[in-house]
């Protein structure tokens, strides 16, 4: 996306922020149409977040539950596609534990499909709460120095970011051992730490990424008690940064592993349930802005 | 036509180093004669093939195919594998044991040759496995499988993990005169992602391959190969640090050959573009720094020849996530205008081109095939060198369609293929 396209998409979501705190949470440009949140990969909140965004714009919002479905009865990605498909569906949200499976099946399917995560690869609408968030906080991006910490190696919050915090000209840190970056982290447009304590210097805002255990096959950090010691946001690190520093989490969290419950939860540097909240705005954006390309209503589709 | 008279053609036959205008007889499936003004009058009964200027030249020998028979037939079988090599020019082909079950006694080696027989258009040989079951472990009875016709042993795309086990293989096999061929790539460096670590990879967030993997194995079997005094061949080499390490094994003396296959020279990562699985091999394609050392390498020698490494998939295996679709592409069908490729770009002469895909792969494996010569057997291929046209996979004979070089410009078109004494692929009408 160009820069101007992000900044319209936030300052749509933020008429939605507004909308979501006021008594009345109902708007109606999905009326009528129908959302599937298809999760190949379990997750609570951004699905959650999803069907919220999804409801609260009138959409008819069904949740597949792909663990139990027909993939596990051998049926392929495309099949599924095809299937779902055939129910006209108008947006699929669509989730997926191997990179490039969203884009696979967004070719097969003739409806708006977004991707809510797909493997290691990328996942936009979080950029793009994170982007809204630190706006909201800042006031601005551009200029700004962000530190992405921990496992960027599986993580595609990290690589989202990057692309994003890039192009509306902030300056991104990344800091990790060196076994939790990707070998070629050097050519994303980012400077490289593996002492947090040098990397922390001086940065606006502190992005710490989970440990994506479940994603690792065989040792890349030895233990969680010196990952934490080396790696864990606490206090002390924190205090390395900018005063005004603000802590940011995708979520879930891993506390005492990435990061210390003490900053974890200090309401005055830590952003992490803005993030939450502006999730449901972006992704109601997101949607709404998709919808304008969908067929008329009245007027059905070919 | 017990006869074919080959006539205004230019011989060209890379073993003799041959390359003049001339006429070829064929008698009874052998090369009766060949040079130039053969003929003060042409036999009356023989079929006559007016070449046109095109050049003729040994039938090619594929030194490295899939066949996926038995056990995948809805991938291909040897039926449509030896229409889609004939229609290649490719008149032998050695197939990879990596079969279900796979090629690992003497039965199953017998089996191949049945059913090439049966099917009897071009010569298809085979590789017997090197550990039963292609399971890295035990040895298989290679001296029986040798005797019953396999012409070399490997565990196909499976590389054999186990220092020990290679040690014993080029042990033993030295016994019977026969190669071990090894997919060199470090087992736990290699990720079933299929693409080469590098800022693409990171980009797309696909765990990558190093380079290294390839090197790092091939160093390792180096050693093995001078402590055992065995004879080695690397497949497909990919990297600049493996045509290294051939390089300089060779320099020592050591009784080392190795292949590439088209795609590493012709290709680079960037073709995996978009998560593009037509584009997943195995070992992946590499950085534009390597595909140049490939091609060095077989300017300069160290590269021994050039397989297609036909790995037919059916849609399914290929209409998949990249990390779950399986690994490989066809080849036979464009193995010889890729080939040529390198004559166009200057990189190799044509004789040399050509040499790396007839005589060079079947001397490496003691076959009697790959050169043009009086009382050789009859495996011929007419080609039009210059003649441009675009790669097609609907005109594909293979059973499966999964080529990444469809749309290709390419010059070399085949003409005609002759296998043992017969014309078993003609397309000069077309």
């Amino acid at each position: 996306m160009a820069p101007d396209e992000i900044v319209g998409l936030l300052d749509l979501a933020e008429t939605y922020v507004d909308l979501n705190r006021g008594a009345d949470k109902k708007a109606s440009v999905l009326r009528g149409r129908t959302q599937i949140n298809l999760f190949f990969e379990p997750s609570t909140r951004t699905q959650m977040s999803f069907e919220l965004a999804g409801k609260r714009l009138g959409a008819d919002v069904l949740n597949m539950a792909v663990a139990s479905s027909s993939t596990k009865k051998g049926e392929t990605l495309i099949d599924t596609a095809m299937t779902l498909n055939a129910m006209h569906p108008d947006v699929l949200i669509v989730r997926h534990h191997d990179s490039g499976a969203v884009k696979l099946l967004s070719e097969k399917v003739n409806c708006s499909v977004i991707n809510a995560g797909d493997g290691t690869h990328e996942h936009p609408t979080q950029a793009l709460l994170d982007a809204l968030t630190i706006r909201r906080t800042k006031g601005k991006i551009g200029g700004l120095l962000v530190a992405i910490c921990g496992d960027v190696l599986h993580s595609r919050v990290a690589r989202s970011n990057i692309h994003l915090l890039n192009s509306l000209g902030a300056r991104v840190r990344l800091i990790a051992p060196p076994t939790l970056l990707p070998s070629a982290a050097d050519r994303l447009g980012v400077e490289i730490f593996t002492d947090m304590k040098k990397g922390l210097i001086g940065c606006d805002i502190v992005m710490m990424l989970r440990l994506q255990t479940e994603r690792m096959q065989g040792s890349f950090v030895p233990s969680i008690r010196e990952y934490f010691h080396f790696f864990g946001l606490d206090r002390q690190k924190l205090a390395l940064a900018k005063p005004d520093a603000f802590i940011m989490h995708p979520g879930p969290m891993n506390r005492g592993v990435e990061i210390d419950s003490e900053v974890a939860d200090d309401i005055d540097r830590s952003l992490i349930r803005q993030q939450v909240e502006m999730g449901v705005a972006v992704r109601m954006a997101c949607l709404d802005v998709l919808s304008r390309n969908l067929p008329e209503a009245g007027r059905n589709a070919p | 036509m017990s006869r074919i008279a080959f006539t205004n053609v230019r011989l060209v036959d890379p073993a003799s180093g041959r390359d003049e205008t001339g006429e070829l007889l064929v008698v009874k499936g052998e090369i009766a004669d060949l040079g130039p003004k053969l003929f003060d009058r042409i036999p009356d009964d023989a079929f006559v093939i007016d070449g046109k200027g095109a050049v003729l030249s040994p039938a090619l020998v594929d030194m490295r195919v899939q066949l996926r028979e038995p056990g995948e037939e809805h991938k291909e079988n040897f039926e449509t594998a030896s229409h889609a090599a004939a229609a290649g020019g490719v008149g032998t082909m050695v197939a990879l044991p990596n079969t279900r079950p796979p090629v690992d006694e003497p039965s199953l080696v017998e089996f191949v040759e049945r059913r090439a027989k049966a099917v009897g258009l071009v010569d298809i040989r085979t590789y017997g496995a090197v550990t039963k079951g292609v399971a890295g472990k035990e040895l298989t009875e290679i001296g029986l499988m040798a005797a019953a016709g396999a012409v070399g042993f490997t565990d196909g795309t499976q590389t054999i993990a186990s220092a020990l086990v290679m040690r014993r293989a080029l042990s033993y096999a030295k016994t019977f005169g026969q190669v071990i061929l090894n997919h060199a790539e470090e087992p736990a460096l290699t990720s079933d992602a299929g693409m080469n670590e590098g800022e693409i990879a990171t980009r797309l967030g696909l765990p990558g391959i190093p380079a290294a993997a390839e090197a790092i194995m091939l160093d390792r079997d180096m050693r093995l190969v001078e402590l055992t005094g065995g004879r080695y061949h690397a497949a497909h080499i990919s990297t600049r640090a493996g045509v290294e390490v051939i390089r300089a094994a060779k320099k020592r003396g050591l009784s080392v050959t190795c292949d590439t296959a088209p795609a590493y020279f012709a290709l680079n990562e960037t073709a995996v573009g978009d998560y593009r699985t037509f584009a997943k091999l195995s070992p992946p394609l590499r950085s534009e720094d390597d595909r140049r050392a490939v091609v060095e390498g077989l300017t300069d020698g160290t590269i021994d020849a050039i397989a297609s490494d036909h790995a037919p998939h059916d849609q399914d295996s290929k209409r998949l996530p990249f990390a779950q679709a399986a690994s490989g592409i066809l080849g036979l069908e464009t193995l010889l205008p890729l080939t040529l490729e390198l004559f166009h770009n200057n990189h190799l002469k044509l004789q040399l081109a050509l040499q790396k895909i007839t005589s060079a792969p079947a001397a490496l494996l003691g076959l009697e095939t790959g050169r043009m010569a009086k009382g050789r057997r009859a495996d011929l291929v007419l080609f039009d060198p210059e003649r441009p046209y675009r790669i097609d996979v609907d005109s594909f004979r293979s059973k499966s369609k999964n080529s990444p070089f469809d749309g290709r410009p390419v010059e070399g078109k085949v003409l005609v293929t002759v296998t043992s004494g017969r014309v078993v692929h003609d397309a000069r009408g077309s």
